[in-house]
């Protein structure tokens, strides 16, 4: 909009957008710009390390290395380099949070939307369904669905595609059961939101000129909620990653030789024993996990600053 | 909250248990596989018939769901009997409930308590030490804590608590002195969370108009902070403690499984692999029990803290 008007008027090019000045708030946000850079390099050092790093992910006699200059992070049961396990972790982790936070997003806008806008009685049971799901063991059902639907996902998929479907099905069963118990939040707030734009005066315009409903929330509601969806997209994002490391270190989410941060935090939890502690094998994966979930922790807080100052709400 | 509102609440929990023991019920059963498919020895066909007898796996499905909710049948959910297990054969799903079930609940309560000590003082002291270092400090560990969950800290604590220096016993459940690893464990995550909703409750409770009145007719700062604004700043914690309690079950998996506590954690990821059918919805339904009657305590807690609060 701004570069539309500062086109025609030259007193107005020093004005600033909305998103110009939201990004010169979270600059001013030390912890958030730091995990920021921190995120990207990660994302960055874990998609290139493959192609540049000459250990792989081999197996090798090197079995339990402590820590070197060869093998940094050490090494682990089959020998394999632990740096680029974590890395390849990471990657994992953050691949199934993003996927199955922008399931729960597309559920939970859709959900929300649909109730503020259709109002009344509707709205009513929609939010009370809701309501009962929060009180409900969620995550209790993904581990059931996992475990129960993952034969019949695999053999589907076995069936159609060919070739062996169980990497496959695991990976759609995390995306749909992370997804399916991250949208409530979203669900609430974009309702919230709905309900108040849906009384200004542009939605009324647009449909006194005969805009049907669902063009009216598409055109017109949708893109005025995108800001507190973003914010709250990036606060899902660490709950699914908590999630998904949780299921993998229960033995239900990823599977080996894939690695996510949990399984590795399990692989390295099964080697306690009294006679020798591995401890670069859990320091090592728990200390990635927990550097990821800060950094994604203290970048949504600064966007939720930025964006929606006046919310406290933490669920 | 009115006695009306309450009963209808506590109606409503009968229908919604009924259909989640459905929904359990039909989940389970469309999965591939039985109960008897793991069996040591390779069933004859005799013996898995002669098994789906005598726990009437034969009947039709509709049938076998009123058996279990026990319309027409003896026993059944109605009766609060939710069948024999079929994989710990000999034991009934109670058996098994009653065993583990208040180790869970100890464990749980423990660590609630645990959650709730540490992080409203914590909370409160960063939100009074706003903008100062101290609040730095605690806002980092209250954050820090938050980034640990339970299986990260668990294997740490043991390396360094149960094996490096031999404080606390590794595993296993005894005397009160088992108790204090699994419960720090399971409850720093959510301590840190707690802390970080009293802050800011606390933040903002300091700031509205009834505490500069207390504070102009001379009330001591303490009263100010314990009988002004913590009724209304502890209400994001209180809103919080539902959830809270559904992921404390949830950690409780992790934590039975990490130091070996024989609770019910422990059976519902074996049970629904191994496809016990009755022992996987029995536990569903167990769960969802706790939680939907402990939401609706948490409900009126928080009518008898914030009088505002009208449900109806």
């Amino acid at each position: 909009m701004a570069e539309v008007i500062s086109n025609n008027t030259q007193s107005l090019e020093l004005g600033e957008s909305l998103n110009r000045r939201a990004w010169l708030r979270f600059r001013e946000n030390l912890p958030a710009m730091v995990a920021s850079v921190f995120l990207i390099s990660l994302i960055m050092i874990a998609i290139c390390w493959p192609f540049v790093s000459g250990l792989g992910n081999q197996h090798s006699d090197a079995q339990f290395n402590a820590p070197s200059a060869q093998y940094w992070f050490g090494t682990d049961v089959h020998g394999r380099d632990l740096f680029g396990r974590v890395l390849a972790g990471a990657r994992i982790s953050l691949l199934v949070g993003l996927v199955g936070a922008l399931v729960s997003l597309v559920i939970g806008v859709f959900w929300g939307a649909t109730a503020g806008l259709l109002g009344g009685r509707w709205d009513n049971w929609m939010m009370r369904t809701v309501d009962v799901l929060y009180s409900l063991p969620s995550i209790i059902f993904v581990i059931v669905i996992i475990t129960t639907l993952e034969g019949l996902i695999q053999g589907w998929i076995e069936s159609v595609f060919g070739g062996d479907g169980s990497e496959t099905a695991r990976h759609i069963l995390l995306y749909a059961g992370l997804g399916a118990v991250s949208w409530l939040t979203m669900a609430r707030i974009v309702r919230g939101q709905v309900l108040a734009l849906r009384e200004q005066q542009f939605v009324e315009a647009s449909r006194s000129l005969g805009l049907g409903t669902w063009s009216i929330l598409w055109r017109h509601i949708l893109p005025n909620v995108f800001g507190v969806v973003i914010v709250y997209l990036t606060l899902t994002l660490p709950a699914v990653v908590l999630y998904e490391s949780f299921l993998s270190y229960l033995g239900l989410g990823i599977q080996p030789p894939q690695a996510s941060l949990g399984s590795l935090i399990a692989e390295g939890a099964a080697q306690i024993n009294p006679v020798r502690i591995y401890w670069w094998m859990i320091l090592f994966p728990a200390g990635g996990l927990a550097a990821l979930l800060m950094a994604l922790n203290f970048i949504g807080d600064g966007l939720r600053d930025v964006f929606d100052p006046k919310s406290t709400n933490e669920r | 909250m009115s006695l009306a509102y309450f009963l209808k609440r506590l109606a409503m929990l009968v229908p919604l248990i009924l259909v989640i023991s459905f929904i359990a019920f039909c989940l389970v059963r469309v999965a591939p596989g039985g109960p008897f498919d793991k069996e040591r020895a390779p069933a004859s066909p005799d013996i898995e018939r002669n098994l789906k007898a005598k726990y009437h796996l034969d009947d039709p499905l509709w049938k076998q769901y009123l058996r279990f909710i026990g319309v027409g049948f003896e026993g059944g959910l109605i009766r609060g009997d939710f069948g024999p297990s079929l994989k710990y054969r000999n034991h009934s799903v109670n058996d098994i409930m009653a065993q583990g079930l208040p180790v869970s609940l100890l464990l749980g309560l423990v660590s609630f308590g645990f959650s709730l000590g540490v992080g409203i003082p914590l909370g409160i002291w960063t939100a009074l030490q706003r903008g100062r270092w101290q609040d730095h400090l605690g806002s980092f560990i209250s954050i820090l804590a938050v980034c640990i969950p339970a299986f990260v800290l668990g294997p740490i604590l043991i390396v360094i608590l149960g094996i490096k220096w031999p404080i606390f016993p590794v595993g296993l459940w005894g005397g009160p002195w088992h108790v204090i690893l699994p419960a720090v464990t399971l409850g720093t995550y959510f301590a840190g969370k707690v802390a970080r909703l009293t802050r800011e409750g606390m933040s903002q409770a300091m700031q509205q108009d009834f505490i500069t009145t207390a504070r102009a007719k001379g009330v001591s700062e303490k009263s100010i902070v314990f009988r002004h604004a913590l009724r209304e700043g502890i209400l994001p914690v209180v809103t919080y403690s539902g959830p809270l309690l559904a992921d404390l079950m949830v950690g409780s998996f992790v934590v039975e499984n990490l130091f070996q506590i024989p609770g019910i954690g422990v059976f519902l990821v074996n049970s629904s692999i191994n496809r016990d059918y009755t022992m996987v919805v029995g536990l569903v339904i167990l769960y969802s029990v706790l939680l939907l009657t402990l939401n609706l305590v948490v409900d009126v807690i928080y009518g008898v803290l914030d009088k505002r609060v009208s449900y109806g």
